[in-house]
């Protein structure tokens, strides 16, 4: 017996086929599968039944470090390591220190979004299952897949099989692991 | 009675809105579907060099070595071979820095910004743009960093422990521009990036097919092993918007803080309040005149009629006006608050900037600033694309001399007649700036060579084909028309 497979795959031609597909693999209760599109389609997270990101916290979490980082900097060189009487100005304000804190503001929170786009899609991964499949190169250019992963606790071969052929996907293809 | 008679026959609050149909621009015409979109701009990327660009990117080449050349007599010698003295000690450095650092404005306005107001026809140009920001931002660099003198020492801008326990003065609108510029050009970096990640992947995956193995790897590599997974966009989609959320802002405080540099002076004609919005108003008014004398050609090569199409040459020719006449107002506002301001020394300098030694500079500077952009009022203009494209190069000649006027006009007649100056540049800052042009085309040629000119995800994601409520979206009632008449 060969291994388990990864899931299966099912092609459809455009993104109201996949769009409709997905709200019935949805309402059939499968949790582990994705659907795979060359562009965000609008209202696939809802088919899909995805919550939203939660990508703005680490953003947040990021610009709120970048104002601190700004403001404690500022106070620590000019008002407290090095105090330099500058054209009779304070040693440490916050009005001067804004302009600079707010720049690390919008500097840490872009780090964190997208090291936290990428943490939370488990990216970098050269190596998938689904890019192995020889048409998948179409999924990033006009065409639509749905896969569905054999560790589903719905998974079944044949009944999964029919969901995505009843959903209208053609050549269902098993994907190997 | 009468009154009530009235009323009845014509109600004050009618029954049901009928919101008029609204017809939407097309963004790719033709009505193409996905695969040409990704054959016809990964063809660009695939095919055969052309002739055209081994010419152009020799000449490049050649122009930027003017840079290095200017840089090494500079570096060899000292900052002294500058035309800078007494009293004008910023010039063409200072001028050509924020010239550069404005027009990459345009490029994050467009990917941010209209990204924010749903301007949907941003998407075929915003992938160029940007790159342009980001090697606008490349030239720009150059010039305070040799402008400090010892370039190696140029790392003291930068809060790094040093072996004389001292630090950068924060109070100073020099070192906000060092964190506002360095933030802008690794933002502008980043932003870029993401956007690029599906397109390397379709890369990766044509270059496979093809059998070119190396080239499938290396476009693999920074592709990141994206596989258009829908989980992956929703958190992707999420991220840019972020990222467009965070660069609006960014964008605006840029030129704000270049602006700062000249604002929080005490010296008459830099020392005004209008100057932060005018200076934003102005970079996004140079950074659209770069942005059409780029893309129009780009447009003509490749035969992007279809993807560049008038509209987006009609809604790039508005924002130039619109920006242009902002400019405009803002020349008018300044000779107004001068005048109304009482202030001798402030007076002065603005009648010196129009009638004195500058004068000529001064009327470039109006000439292509003002009076330029009120001729794409014209629709005949708009759809005249050789003639939009010349003045778009007016506009980025204007805006070279305003930061000239600013700069120099305003140091070279400070407060004692006796210290006024002259500045004339030196040949080595004529041969530094000429050769950023080159700096610049390389890293441009380079680009739309290597890297998809187009984000072809966003595109498709702006077609008819991507939206799968085509036609029956009952709750807007700003549907398709076509579409919306058949349900009728």
């Amino acid at each position: 017996m060969a291994a388990q497979p990864y899931g299966l795959i099912a092609t459809f031609e455009t993104a109201a086929d996949v769009y409709h597909a997905a709200e019935q693999v949805r309402d059939a209760g499968y949790k582990n599968w994705d659907v795979i599109a060359p562009c965000p389609i609008h209202g696939m997270d809802k088919a899909m039944g995805l919550k939203r990101s939660i990508v703005p916290r680490i953003s947040l979490a990021g610009g709120i470090t970048g104002f601190i980082t700004g403001m404690t900097l500022i106070w620590y060189t000019n008002g407290f390591d090095y105090q330099l009487i500058v054209g009779g100005k304070p040693l440490f304000s916050p009005m001067f220190a804004f302009p600079v804190s707010y720049e690390l503001t919008i500097l840490f929170t872009a780090f964190a979004t997208i090291i936290g786009m990428f943490v939370l899609n488990g990216l970098p991964m050269h190596y998938h299952p689904v890019l192995k499949y020889d048409k998948i190169g179409r999924g990033l250019d006009d065409r639509f897949f749905i896969v569905i992963e054999s560790r589903d606790p719905r998974f079944n071969d044949a009944n999964t099989k029919a969901l995505l052929e009843k959903a209208g996907g053609k050549e269902i293809t098993t994907l190997e692991a | 009675m009468a009154h009530g008679h009235h009323a009845a026959a014509a109600p004050a609050i009618l029954n049901e809105v009928k919101p008029a149909v609204l017809p939407r621009a097309t963004l790719v015409e033709h009505n193409r579907d996905f695969a040409w979109i990704t054959e016809k701009i990964c063809g660009i990327i695939e095919g055969k060099t052309p002739t055209w660009w081994w010419v152009c990117f020799i000449l490049a080449c050649f122009v930027a070595s003017f840079t290095v050349a200017g840089i090494t007599y500079l570096v060899a010698t000292g900052v002294g071979v500058w035309g800078h003295a007494n009293p004008v000690n910023w010039a063409w450095d200072i001028v050509n820095f924020v010239f550069w650092i404005g027009i990459g404005h345009a490029g994050t306005l467009i990917s941010a910004i209209l990204c924010l107001l749903r301007q949907k026809w941003r998407t075929s140009i915003n992938r160029a743009a940007e790159a342009m920001t980001i090697f606008a931002v490349v030239c720009a660099a150059i010039f305070p960093v040799f402008h400090v003198g010892r370039v190696w020492y140029a790392w003291y801008l930068f809060p790094i422990p040093n072996s004389n326990w001292i630090w950068q003065n924060f109070r100073s609108p020099l070192e906000w521009d060092v964190f506002a510029v360095s933030t802008y050009g690794t933002v502008s970096v980043l932003f870029w990036y993401v956007g690029l990640i599906p397109d390397l992947a379709v890369l990766r995956d044509r270059f496979y097919a093809a059998g070119n193995k190396l080239r499938s790897f290396l476009y693999g590599l920074f592709a990141m092993g994206w596989r258009g997974s829908n989980r992956h966009w929703s958190n992707y989609e999420m991220a840019y918007l972020i990222l467009a959320g965070i660069s609006t802002p960014l964008v605006l405080s840029v030129h704000t803080i270049v602006s700062f540099d000249f604002a929080v002076s005490l010296l008459p004609g830099w020392h005004t309040t209008i100057f932060p919005p005018y200076f934003v108003a102005g970079a996004i008014f140079s950074g659209f005149g770069m942005v059409l004398t780029l893309m129009l050609p780009l447009r003509a090569i490749y035969k992007m009629e279809d993807l560049i199409t008038q509209y987006h040459i009609d809604c790039m020719c508005k924002i130039t006006l619109a920006t242009g006449t902002i400019v405009g107002y803002a020349y008018g506002m300044e000779f107004f608050i001068a005048w109304y301001g009482a202030n001798p020394y402030e007076g002065f300098a603005f009648i010196n900037r129009a009638f004195g030694h500058y004068a000529w500079a001064y009327w470039w500077m109006i000439g292509c600033n003002v009076i330029t952009p009120q001729f794409f009022w014209f629709k005949a203009v708009r759809n005249n694309t050789t003639l939009v494209w010349v003045l778009s190069i007016f506009v980025n000649v204007g805006m070279w001399f305003e930061r000239f006027v600013i700069i120099v006009t305003s140091l070279a007649r400070d407060f004692l007649p006796s210290s006024w100056g002259y500045y004339s540049p030196s040949i080595v800052e004529v041969f530094t700036f000429f050769g950023t042009f080159g700096v610049f085309s390389v890293l441009f040629l380079l680009f739309i060579r290597f890297l998809p000119i187009m984000p072809m995800a966003e595109i498709k994601a702006v077609t008819p084909q991507a939206d799968v409520h085509h036609g029956h979206d009952e709750r807007t009632g700003f549907g398709d028309p076509v579409i919306r008449e058949k349900h009728d």
